[in-house]
């Protein structure tokens, strides 16, 4: 009575398929990066040298090296961070913990999700008006970094949000049932346990801006400029509009440069993604609960 | 509170107390007289308004932004919807035990301290206080000598019976007046249950017990005087043995004997 009839044996044939269909696609998606590493790592691999990550570029970029690129990279990922964690953690609590759900809240989530949607280029622009020109910063690090923290606010917040509202709720009421006030239930409970997660998501965010090219072309990085850069007010080279800079307006330049600057480019967030890995796992090891 | 209050009878008292979540009205006109040091139970079946009332008697319904009240509570004869009334204070004087523990995610030590540090503001607790504060809460609640050797251990590890001992004795240490208690058994295994009652007894008269129960066994063994609600209403207020056995009113007498609920 238990047996398997031509139906049922056509019900696993269809699920198995399914299945097999569904998995493919997954494995389809490994297949970009692995071929995009792949190539990077054979064309560009042989350039990569002490040399050629710490001397400045010669001979019109031609040769050389790319160490005021890769140092202008890191300032512009760092002054960004600075500038949009802050801003982002505080607005993700007020919408998480405090606000209200009334017709302003509505509209300040529909303002982040169109924000997220804005395009990069309308960044730039953007940021020339506002921070080069009306605030007067000029093209600088300051200006780029702050145009790549208002892009990357909105993932940000929500990135932050969903890890605060990762805490169990009864948490809260049991603050709550205790006298604390809302800001001591953050400080005492909630940030405690979010903490790792909001930064992780934080990082991971941001660390990806190291490639944004048209955000920073207008706003700070510079064409050729073999100094390395001392205040944020300064103007800086940056690995991502170096790459498109030798890769389309120079002739002349070796094969391999281009491949090594992407492959350094995503070297270096590949390691902050890695950083940032590490750290939840060491976090998340110290959780109370 | 300041500290020339009378000394009170009443532990809590409504005066015609509504409350609404939006359009849909939970509580009608409750007038109830809590009297002070003795544990009053609350039956009624789901829905009746038992945990709408306890949660309004410590304020903590209005975190969800669309409750809205109408009528008072005086707790110790003082209002807690007045002016100048502090939440924090309120909170105080009225603490509150869940139906699940939900023990806060620190240290035993940590818990049973947490409250006593908000009420102290920036004033540092030194380490003795800490302790002597920590052990006597512990002691209160008949836990102490199961954990006295691991106070720095997660609180979340401890068993469920545990937990909810815990989280009334770190109601403690700021000296409530009133407990609330909504379902603080449901959770727990018939042993839990009788050590958790057994507690709640030992506890009466220093504290003002209020207890919300599904289970009338419970109201009956472990209460002195008992109220039954019905859709949002009270319908009668008497000592328990009273209600349980000689109803004044037909609904609860239906309830009682189990013909709804």
């Amino acid at each position: 009575m238990f047996e398997a009839s031509e139906l049922n044996i056509r019900n696993h044939r269809v699920e198995r398929l399914w299945g097999l269909l569904f998995l493919l696609m997954t494995v389809l998606l490994i297949l970009p990066v692995v071929v995009i590493l792949g190539v990077l790592v054979y064309k560009g691999g042989p350039i990569i040298s002490v040399d050629f990550l710490f001397t400045e570029p010669k001979d019109g970029m031609t040769a050389g090296g790319i160490f005021p690129a890769l140092v202008g990279t890191i300032w512009l990922v760092a002054v960004a961070l600075l500038a949009s964690v802050p801003v982002g953690i505080a607005a993700a609590l007020y919408l998480s913990e405090y606000a209200p759900d009334n017709w302003l809240t509505r509209i300040i989530n529909l303002a982040i999700i169109n924000l997220a949607g804005v395009p990069s280029i309308v960044h730039a622009l953007f940021g020339v008006g506002a921070f080069v020109l009306f605030f007067k910063f000029g093209t600088s690090i300051l200006a780029a970094s702050l145009t790549l923290a208002i892009m990357t606010l909105p993932v940000v917040i929500v990135a932050t949000r969903e890890s605060l509202q990762a805490v169990p709720q009864a948490f809260r009421e049991a603050c709550w049932n205790m006298g604390a006030s809302r800001w001591q239930t953050i400080r005492k409970v909630v940030l405690p346990n979010s903490i790792s997660g909001i930064l992780t998501g934080v990082i991971l965010e941001v660390s990806r801006t190291a490639g944004e090219t048209a955000p920073i072309m207008f706003t700070g990085a510079a064409f050729f400029l073999p100094f390395l850069p001392q205040s944020v007010f300064d103007q800086t080279m940056a690995m991502s509009l170096h790459l498109f800079v030798i890769s389309t307006q120079v002739p002349g330049v070796p094969e391999a440069m281009p491949y090594g600057v992407a492959l350094v480019l995503i070297g270096m967030v590949l390691a902050m993604n890695a950083v940032s890995i590490g750290f939840r796992m060491y976090l998340r090891g110290k959780k109370k609960w | 509170m300041d500290s020339q209050a009378p000394a009170e009878a009443l532990a809590i008292k409504t005066e015609k107390l509504n409350l609404w979540y939006g359009t849909f009205q939970a509580l009608y006109d409750i007038d109830l007289d809590i009297k002070r040091g003795i544990i009053t139970s609350m039956i009624g079946p789901s829905g009746c308004g038992k945990t709408t009332f306890l949660r309004s008697v410590n304020r903590i319904n209005e975190r969800l932004g669309y409750v809205r009240t109408t009528g008072s509570i005086l707790v110790l004869g003082h209002d807690i919807y007045g002016p100048q009334v502090d939440l924090g204070k309120v909170r105080e004087q009225v603490g509150m035990v869940f139906q699940r523990p939900n023990p806060l995610p620190l240290s035993i030590r940590e818990n049973v301290i947490f409250g006593y540090r908000l009420a102290k503001g920036t004033q540092k607790v030194s380490a003795s206080e800490r302790d002597e504060i920590v052990e006597k809460a512990l002691r209160e609640v008949l836990l102490w000598d199961t954990v006295k050797d691991r106070l720095d251990r997660r609180a979340i590890d401890l068993s469920l019976e545990e937990q909810q001992k815990l989280c009334i004795a770190r109601l403690l240490p700021v000296k409530p007046a009133v407990l609330l208690m909504d379902e603080p058994c449901s959770a727990l295994d018939p042993k839990g249950t009788e050590a958790v009652e057994e507690l709640i007894w030992e506890l009466r008269g220093e504290y003002t017990i209020l207890i919300v129960t599904h289970n009338m066994a419970q109201a009956r063994r472990a209460s002195e005087e008992c109220i039954f609600m019905l859709l949002g209403k009270v319908i009668e207020h008497t000592p328990t043995e009273e209600l349980f056995v000689t109803p004044a009113n037909q609904e609860t007498a239906d309830y009682i004997e189990g013909r709804y609920g």
